[in-house]
C-alpha cells in the first residue's frame, strides 16, 4: 500500500481515481505515480475486470492511432463506463463507436461542416453572439452565474444553429444532454434521455426531409437518408452526438477554463493586455492541455496482442487512455503542471487521437477562441463572487468542469 | 523535403491546416489537399509539425 495508490484486495488500484482536494485542476494524483512508475498498467474498474491503464503521452498517441485497437463497445472486454452506457451502446453505433471501414464511412458523412474554411466563416456570428450574451449579462444581475448567462448559451446556439435545432427547445436537450453525461445516471434514466433525444432529432429530421433548409440536419437527411445510405434512426443518432457533445464539452471548457484563468491572474492579464491572435489561440491549446475536460479516459479494446512499455496485451484486452495524465507527461510537456498560455501546447491529446479525434474540434477552437478573447477583456473586472472552496465540481461527470459558476464585476 | 498524403486516410480533423496553410488546405469534404509538395526550407518546421500532429498519420516526409 502506498499513500496514493490505493490498493485493492487484489493489489490494483481502483479507477476512476480520485483527485486530490483542493486541486480541482490536477488529475488524481495516483495517476501521476502510475505515469511514473509503471506507465502501462492495469486498475480494476466497477464491474471487476482489470483493463490496461494508458498514462504516457507517447504511448496514448501510439495506441489510440493503432488499428489493432477498436472503439467498439460490443466488442467483448471493452472497458465500458458503468452499467448504464453498457447497456446504452449495445443498441447504437454512432462513428463513435464503430471502426474504419464503417467508422470512415459514417465519419465523412458529417466532416464537411467542420472544414476550416467552412469554421472560419462561422467566426464573425460567432462573434456576434458573444457580444449579444456579454451585453445581456451586463444588463442583468450581478453577480451571476456564468454557466448559465455565457458559458452554456454560447454553444448551445452555435451548435443548434449549424444543425438547424430550434434554440427555443434548449430546456429540453440540455437536460438529457445532461444525463447522458453524467457518471451516476442510472440505466433507465439514461436509456430514457437516449431516446427522448433520439426521437427528437428524428421528428426533425422528418420535418427537413419534407422541407429541407440550410443546415447540417438538412443535409443528412436529402444527402444520406433519401439517397438511403443511412436510415433515419441512424440519422438521429448521428444528431444527437453532434448535439450534445457540441454544447457540454465546449460550455465546460468556457467555465471551468475562467476559473482557471482567474485563478492565474498573470495568465489573465495576458490574454486580456494582448490583443493577439497567435496569443489567443496557444492560450485555447494550452487550456485544453491543462483542462483536459474529458477526463474519464478513451475506452478500447485491443484485437490483436500488442507490445508497449514492456507489457504485453492480449487480444481481447480492455485499454483504458488517461488522456489527462498524458498532457501532464513531464517528457512531452516541461513543467507540465503549470498553465502556461505562451507554451506550444499543440500536441495536447484533450481531443483524443488517431482516427476518432474529435470531429468538431475546429469549431470548439473558434468558440474558445473569441469567448476567451472578448470575455475578460469586455468585463475586466469579472471576478468569482463565492470562495473557491464552495465550488462543485463535475468528478461524477464523463464530461469535467463546474456545476455553477458565480460571477460578479 | 517532399510532402505526401494520403486522403482514404484523412478524417478532416484541419490540424494540418492550422499549422502550416501554406502547405494543406481541405475539398469541400474536409479531406486534405496538397498545395505544395515541395515547400521551402523555411517551411520545414511547420510540415514536419503537422505529421506529427496528425491523429491519422495521413501525412509522409520523403526527406530529399
Ligand atoms: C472543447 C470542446 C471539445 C472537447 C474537449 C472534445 C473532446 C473530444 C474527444 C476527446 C473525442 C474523442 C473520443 C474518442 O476518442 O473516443 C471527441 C470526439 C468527437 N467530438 Fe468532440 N470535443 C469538443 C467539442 C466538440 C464539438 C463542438 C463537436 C461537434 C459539433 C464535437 C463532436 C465530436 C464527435 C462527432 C466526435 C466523434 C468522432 C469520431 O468518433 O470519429 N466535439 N471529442
Ligand atoms: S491533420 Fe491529417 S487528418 Fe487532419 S486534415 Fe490534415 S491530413 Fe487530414
Amino acid at each position: 500500500m502506498t499513500d496514493t495508490v490505493m490498493d485493492t484486495p487484489t493489489g490494483l488500484p481502483e479507477h476512476p481515481m480520485p483527485r486530490a482536494t483542493g486541486c480541482p485542476f490536477d488529475p488524481p494524483p495516483a495517476l501521476k505515480d502510475l505515469q511514473a512508475e509503471r506507465p502501462v498498467s492495469r486498475v480494476r474498474i466497477w464491474d471487476g475486470s482489470s483493463p490496461w491503464m494508458i498514462t504516457r503521452h507517447e504511448d496514448v498517441r501510439a495506441l489510440l492511432g493503432d488499428p489493432r485497437i477498436s472503439a467498439d463497445p460490443r466488442r467483448p472486454g471493452y472497458p465500458h463506463r458503468s452499467a448504464a452506457t453498457r447497456e446504452r451502446d449495445r443498441t447504437r453505433n454512432t462513428l463513435l463507436t464503430t471502426d474504419d471501414p464503417e467508422h470512415a464511412r459514417l465519419r465523412r458523412m458529417v466532416t464537411a461542416p467542420f472544414a476550416i474554411r467552412k469554421v472560419e466563416a462561422l467566426r464573425p456570428s460567432v462573434r456576434r453572439i458573444v457580444d449579444d450574451l456579454i451585453e445581456e449579462m451586463l444588463a442583468g444581475p450581478n453577480p451571476t452565474d456564468l454557466v448559465e448567462a455565457f458559458a452554456l448559451p454560447l454553444p448551445s446556439l452555435v451548435i443548434c444553429a449549424l444543425l438547424g435545432v430550434p434554440y427555443e427547445q434548449h430546456d429540453f436537450f440540455q437536460r438529457h444532454s445532461r444525463v447522458l453525461v453524467h457518471r451516476a445516471s442510472t440505466r433507465e434514466e439514461l436509456l430514457a434521455s437516449s431516446e427522448a433525444l433520439t426521437d427528437y432529432l428524428d421528428g426533425l429530421l422528418a420535418a427537413k426531409l419534407a422541407d429541407p433548409a440550410d443546415d447540417v440536419l438538412s443535409t443528412l437527411a436529402v444527402e444520406r437518408v433519401a439517397t438511403g445510405e443511412l436510415t433515419r434512426r441512424q440519422a438521429a443518432e448521428t444528431g444527437v452526438l453532434l448535439l450534445v457533445a457540441g454544447h457540454e464539452t465546449t460550455a465546460n471548457m468556457i467555465a471551468l477554463g475562467t476559473l482557471a484563468l482567474l485563478r492565474n491572474p498573470d495568465q489573465l492579464a495576458l490574454l486580456r493586455d494582448r490583443d493577439d491572435p497567435k496569443l489567443v489561440a496557444s492560450a485555447v491549446e494550452e487550456l485544453l492541455r491543462y483542462l483536459n475536460i474529458v477526463h474519464s479516459g478513451r475506452r478500447r479494446v485491443a484485437l490483436e496482442d500488442i507490445e508497449i512499455g514492456g507489457e504485453l496485451i492480449h487480444a481481447g484486452d480492455g485499454v483504458i487512455f488517461a488522456n489527462d495524465i498524458a498532457n501532464r507527461d513531464p517528457g512531452a510537456f516541461p513543467d507540465p503542471d503549470r498553465l502556461d498560455l505562451t507554451r506550444d501546447a499543440r500536441r495536447h491529446v484533450a481531443f483524443g487521437y488517431g482516427v476518432h479525434q474529435c470531429l468538431g474540434q475546429p469549431l470548439a477552437r473558434v468558440e474558445l477562441q473569441v469567448a476567451y478573447s472578448t470575455l475578460y477583456s469586455r468585463i475586466p473586472t469579472l471576478a468569482p463572487a463565492t470562495d473557491f472552496d464552495q465550488l462543485e465540481f463535475k468528478h461524477d461527470g464523463f464530461v469535467y468542469g463546474v456545476y455553477e459558476l458565480p460571477v460578479r464585476w | 523535403m517532399r510532402v505526401e498524403v494520403d486522403q482514404p486516410k484523412c478524417v478532416a480533423s484541419g490540424q494540418c491546416v492550422l499549422v502550416a496553410p501554406q502547405v494543406f488546405d481541405q475539398d469541400d469534404e474536409g479531406t486534405v489537399q496538397l498545395l505544395d509538395a515541395t515547400p521551402g526550407p523555411e517551411l520545414d518546421e511547420d510540415v514536419r509539425e503537422s505529421a506529427a500532429i496528425c491523429p491519422a498519420a495521413a501525412i509522409r516526409l520523403v526527406e530529399a
